[in-house]
């Protein structure tokens, strides 16, 4: 029971980091029909801006957490959002197609960090048992809380902002959109500026979590994300959470009850299965509201 | 006000306006009708840059407004109701209006909210429904009610009475007029309908081809023998 309860929340916690991720992907899709495959690309150089960052601040002697964290952030999303927004312009504006850069971003794969030091130390009791005590770190709430503070943040934007409005209107009808005074294209840079900076998010939680960052980690967790967004339904938002939480659910209780090396093959073989009987994902009918 | 000379667009080979002069004077309202395939709709687009015109010359208030992108005309004071009504589906009757006044001042959206609900009480009673799930007709009231929402001073109609009963094109088309006699809208309207669209407007068009075939008032195109045999007594087109 108390075994089961620690991997309950392992597998929140990594699903909370794949939703973060899925959901970039699927609110590009959503809006534009395209799969941003520079999505998992974005997201690896959040995490490598995030270790440069860590090392540079503690060069500087700034070590009080909550700044370390704030500043990073900021950084890694304002440095992403101008990818992302590189990336549509030059990429996917004149190409309207697929575009990769993980032959770039492998090259750099030579580049495995150091482990850093655990930033985030701590953590408290959630339940003790007679063999086994139930932990949760307070790394974990944060992530936690912060997928669903943006998860709600966003979902909010696209359904009560001018922003998000424009957005929908752009996936239901562009040229319209266009007609009716919505700048489009702008729309559509801001929709992978977003992305980027969720990305970037979850490339700072993943840095803090795994404690390090190489290019496999990051390919693995991005590919995992696409996954989950596919599993939840392309284009819906909270298809994309849903997606990340079961397969985080699924890679920690398959590592903790079955045998580690396959986790990586039970997450994709449930993708496939879902897909044989749901070929649009679990909460993407075609009814159900894009983004 | 709005001033087309020698316009022609292509789509890909299909040269699809062939040098089209056309003038819609300030307060006007002028219909434009030609059988299917003339390019009606098509110059409605290309006023609004899309597709652009490959040659001749669009005047709105004396600019040249060719290669002006589509989201800055209606800022401008020109605003489309297109060819099939293109009401965003998944959006309830109110986002489809709050989409209308994107170009427009926030502050008077609630105003104009309730200026288009006191000319479509149908649109109030249905707010919160779904565009997609409205009637035809209900659609039509909308798209002209979007298309209000940016406070145009020209309005472009593409069809509005395609596919309804009798009694709401009637409807509709008493609208037209009242916000062309009360606010002073000027209006394009493009019908296949040319005995309703002709009674009503100023000065009409004929379109053949690609090609402006005929022009007149409203009366005397009506009283026209070939338009008559063409367009009104056979129903429609040729
Ligand atoms: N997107 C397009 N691509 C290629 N050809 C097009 C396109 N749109 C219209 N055309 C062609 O241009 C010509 C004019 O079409 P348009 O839609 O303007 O006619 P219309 O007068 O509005 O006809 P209708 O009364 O049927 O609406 C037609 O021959 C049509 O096939
Ligand atoms: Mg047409």
């Amino acid at each position: 029971m108390e075994y089961f309860l620690q991997q309950l929340i392992n597998g929140v916690t990594l699903g909370a980091i794949y939703g973060l991720i899925a959901i970039g992907y699927t609110m590009v899709y959503g809006i534009i029909g395209m799969i941003n495959f520079a999505h998992g690309e974005i997201y690896m150089i959040g995490a490598f801006i995030a270790v440069i960052c860590f090392a540079l601040l503690g060069m500087l002697g700034i070590t009080w957490i909550p700044l370390v964290l704030i500043i990073v952030l900021l950084v890694s999303m304002c440095l992403t959002a101008l990818y992302g927004w590189t990336v549509e312009r030059i990429a996917y504006r004149p190409l309207r197609g697929s575009f990769r850069l993980a032959p770039l971003i492998s090259a750099a794969q030579g580049a495995k960090i150091k482990p850093l030091q655990p930033m985030v130390r701590g953590g408290f009791e959630v339940m003790r048992g007679e063999t086994f005590t139930v932990n949760a770190s307070y790394l974990q709430v944060i992530i936690v809380l912060m997928t669903v503070a943006l998860m709600a943040g966003f979902t909010w934007l696209i359904a009560a902002t001018p922003l998000g409005r424009a957005q929908r209107a752009c996936e239901q009808d562009r040229v319209m959109a266009s007609l009716l005074g919505v700048h489009t294209d702008r729309t559509i840079s801001l929709t992978f500026v977003l992305g980027a900076i969720l990305a970037a998010v979850a490339g700072v939680m993943v840095t803090l979590y795994y404690g390090v960052v190489d290019f496999y980690i990051g390919f693995l967790a991005g590919l995992k994300a696409f996954t989950a967004a596919v599993l939840g339904g392309i284009g819906s938002l909270p298809g994309a959470m849903l997606g990340g939480l079961l397969i985080g659910l699924i890679e920690a209780f398959w590592s903790a009850y079955f045998s580690i090396e396959y986790k990586d093959v039970a997450v994709f073989a449930i993708l496939v299965i879902v897909l044989i009987f749901r070929p649009t994902g679990l909460l993407g009918s075609p009814d159900v509201e894009k983004v | 006000m709005l001033v087309i000379e020698g316009v022609q667009t292509f789509y890909g080979a299909v040269h699809a306006l062939k040098g089209v002069d056309l003038k819609v004077g300030t307060g006007e309202i002028v219909a434009l009708i030609g059988a299917n395939g003339a390019g009606k709709s098509t110059l409605l687009m290309t006023i609004c840059g899309n597709p652009k015109p490959r040659y001749g010359r669009i005047l709105f208030d004396g600019d040249d407004i060719v290669g002006i992108p589509t989201h800055l005309l209606v800022r401008r004071g020109l605003a489309h109701a297109p060819e099939g009504r293109r009401i965003f589906p998944r959006m309830s009757v109110v986002e489809n209006l709050r989409l209308g006044a994107v170009a427009a001042d926030p502050a008077h959206f609630s105003s104009d909210l309730e200026r288009v609900f006191g000319l479509f009480p149908r649109l109030k009673e249905r707010r919160d429904q779904r565009g997609g799930t409205l009637s035809g007709g209900e659609q039509q009231m909308l798209a002209i009610a979007r298309a209000l929402m940016s406070r145009p001073r020209v309005l472009l109609l593409d069809e509005p009475s395609l596919g309804l009963a009798p009694l709401v094109v009637k409807q509709i088309f008493a609208i037209i007029e009242e916000i062309n006699k009360r606010d002073g809208v000027t209006v394009l309207l493009v019908e296949q309908n040319a005995f309703h669209a002709l009674r009503l407007a100023h000065r009409g068009y004929v379109l053949v081809n690609g090609q402006i075939a005929m022009t007149g008032t409203g009366q005397d195109l009506l009283a026209n023998e070939q338009i008559r045999s063409a367009y009104l007594e056979g129903g429609h087109g040729r």
